[in-house]
């Protein structure tokens, strides 16, 4: 496969992988409007895991579901807070707060590439991961300012959350080719505005910024949390049960 | 000139007859006003525990574009779910008090999502045979004496028929399949048909609340009547794509120019309803779940909310 196609398909990884997170959210959700927005925020990362796997597979004639449904742990490249389990409201939301505020300088970056197909893609993302952003941020305040109990929920959600995030600040080789190429974005870049800005806001919702000491990474090499196998066996069920059929 | 009761009755009534929709100012008799919270609460909570066999599939839905599907479906059945604690809203209860009526089982919810989802072609006839039901009941709630209700059926009716379309796709892509896949849609079909026909309720003769609905307009068509109509145009989809109705009775009936069908196994009906069906504590457990582990959610945002008025 093509850089280009690699590159496309570890994006419709992350964007996959989230998405059948939140979609475990489904009936889940502690008030019946938030389970609607949930599933919208999921439509919208599977909707655009559909267009970035269908234009990976393009480069060598796979279809989004062979994709999807039909590579192992070890091919897949989503970060691995995408693969983590949703915990409670606060985790899972102070995850989106910290992917939202990262998306929205990725794919704002990302509608500049050189490749149109991409450009494209992020130009929709950008819509969409903006509408997430005023969201999210708005749980992020109500939780680190609503009680002593979500207070904490938060805070300690962060704490945990906080080793993930190193790794959406770090590139690879063929990242580091791809951004040369002015196609893919150099994430490096996008890290001082996104300690900035999730700085502020987390500190304005009555919370610290974790000190963590540790951190972990692996994702875009397809090392990841034993979460993630788990994840795939239920996604890829029917796929692997019964090869080769259409539905 | 004070109005007395009596007054109050003859204009309830002459508006039900000159068919015009009691809006929630209006005065109504209490017993209008608690037939209508018990039916339309329970049709509220059944759109969302609705939500729960079809989100079994969610994340084993078999490709990417049904799965979405799938997830814009069930998201429509929980916007219905608030429309109808909306218009519920109107009658003076809040959504707190019906949800915690439906935890204590004072209130009720369609018996059909106590039967269990268990394979990928249940998703088909889930939205194939239970939303086309539904459809058939709330296209005739269009006319509903209650207003607030029947908009509530506008809306929702305008996204039903989707929700039953992607159900039958989902049988005729089976229906055209494996072997295996053709058998997965019989035995759906097989175990989802009678609850879909109890899904109308009993016999009219046999109906407790049938009557007093009627002669209030909150109901405008009979069960059976229902039932019917949703025989006979489900019947020739079925035969269109190879499936059998499980119902050796089935036949055409040319003078009454409608299919005439077996006898429904009411004594099922009435043990699913009362707690032998499969699903009866898990779909119950599962919503009080959900609503018990959200409670501190609930408080940061009252919390919140009193914090930003004072601000
Ligand atoms: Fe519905
Ligand atoms: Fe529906």
């Amino acid at each position: 496969m093509s850089d280009i196609g690699l590159y496309a398909r570890r994006l419709g990884d992350d964007a996959l992988i989230l998405g059948q997170r939140l979609c475990e959210w489904c009936s889940n959700a502690p008030v019946l409007e938030e389970d609607l927005a949930l599933a919208n925020t999921a439509l919208d990362y599977l909707g655009r895991a559909r267009l970035l796997l269908s234009y990976a597979g393009s480069f060598d004639g796979k279809s989004e579901d062979e994709l999807a449904y039909l590579r192992g742990e070890r091919e897949f490249e989503n970060l691995l807070l995408m693969e983590l389990p949703n915990g409670d409201f606060a985790f899972s939301m102070a995850r989106q707060y910290l992917l939202d505020v990262y998306e929205g300088g990725f794919f704002a970056a990302l509608a500049q590439s050189s490749d149109e197909q991409l450009a494209a893609i992020a130009g929709k993302a950008a819509k969409e991961v903006a509408y997430h952003l005023r969201r999210s941020a708005e749980w992020l305040r109500r939780l680190g300012l609503g009680t002593d109990e979500s207070n904490a929920r938060t805070q300690a959600a962060l704490d945990e959350l906080w080793g993930y995030t190193a790794e959406l600040f770090e590139m690879d080789a063929l990242e580091e080719r791809l951004a040369a190429a002015g196609v893919a974005v150099d994430r490096r870049a996008l890290e001082a505005d996104w300690r900035a800005q999730v700085t502020r806001a987390i500190t304005e919702a009555g919370l610290q910024v974790p000190e963590t000491a540790w951190s972990v990474r692996g994702g875009r090499e397809g090392v990841h949390t034993e979460y993630l196998g788990h994840l795939l066996s239920e996604l890829q069920y029917l796929q692997r049960a019964h090869p080769g059929l259409s539905w | 000139m004070a109005e007395t009761t009596e007054d109050l009755e003859q204009a309830f009534e002459a508006k039900i007859a000159a068919e015009e929709k009691i809006e929630p100012k209006d005065w109504m008799p209490e017993a209008y006003r608690k037939n209508l919270v018990r039916q339309m609460s329970q049709h509220a909570h059944s759109e969302v525990i609705g939500m729960q066999p079809e989100g079994n599939w969610l994340t084993r839905a078999p490709t990417l574009k049904r799965k979405c599907i799938l997830l814009a479906k069930i998201q429509d059945e929980g916007g219905h779910g608030l429309y109808l604690y909306s218009a519920t809203e109107t009658l003076g209860v809040s959504r707190e008090e019906l949800i915690d009526a439906l935890h204590e089982g004072r209130a009720k919810y369609a018996s059909i999502f106590n039967y269990p989802s268990l394979t990928w072609a249940d998703i088909g006839a889930i939205g194939w045979l239970v939303d086309g039901a539904a459809i058939v009941n709330q296209i005739s709630l269009q006319r509903t004496s209650y207003g607030p209700y029947a908009r509530a059926m506008v809306r929702i009716c305008k996204e039903e028929s989707f929700h039953q379309r992607q159900g039958y796709e989902i049988m005729v892509e089976l229906a055209r399949g494996s072997d295996a896949q053709k058998a997965m849609a019989q035995d759906a079909l097989n175990r989802w048909w009678w609850p879909s026909l109890m899904m109308f309720g009993p016999h009219d003769a046999e109906s407790a609340h049938s009557a007093q609905s009627m002669l209030w307009k909150i109901k405008r068509q009979s069960n059976d009547d229902l039932r019917q109509k949703f025989v006979d145009q489900t019947v020739p989809q079925a035969e269109a794509i190879g499936l059998r109705i499980p119902d050796d009775a089935l036949v055409w009936n040319e003078a009454r120019g409608h299919y005439d069908f077996g006898e429904i196994d009411w004594d099922e009906f009435q043990r699913v309803i009362r707690g032998d069906g499969l699903c009866n504590r898990q779909r119950l457990r599962h919503h009080k779940q959900a609503h018990d582990d959200g409670a501190w959610v609930r408080e940061a945002m009252a919390a919140y909310a009193a914090r930003e008025e004072n601000v």
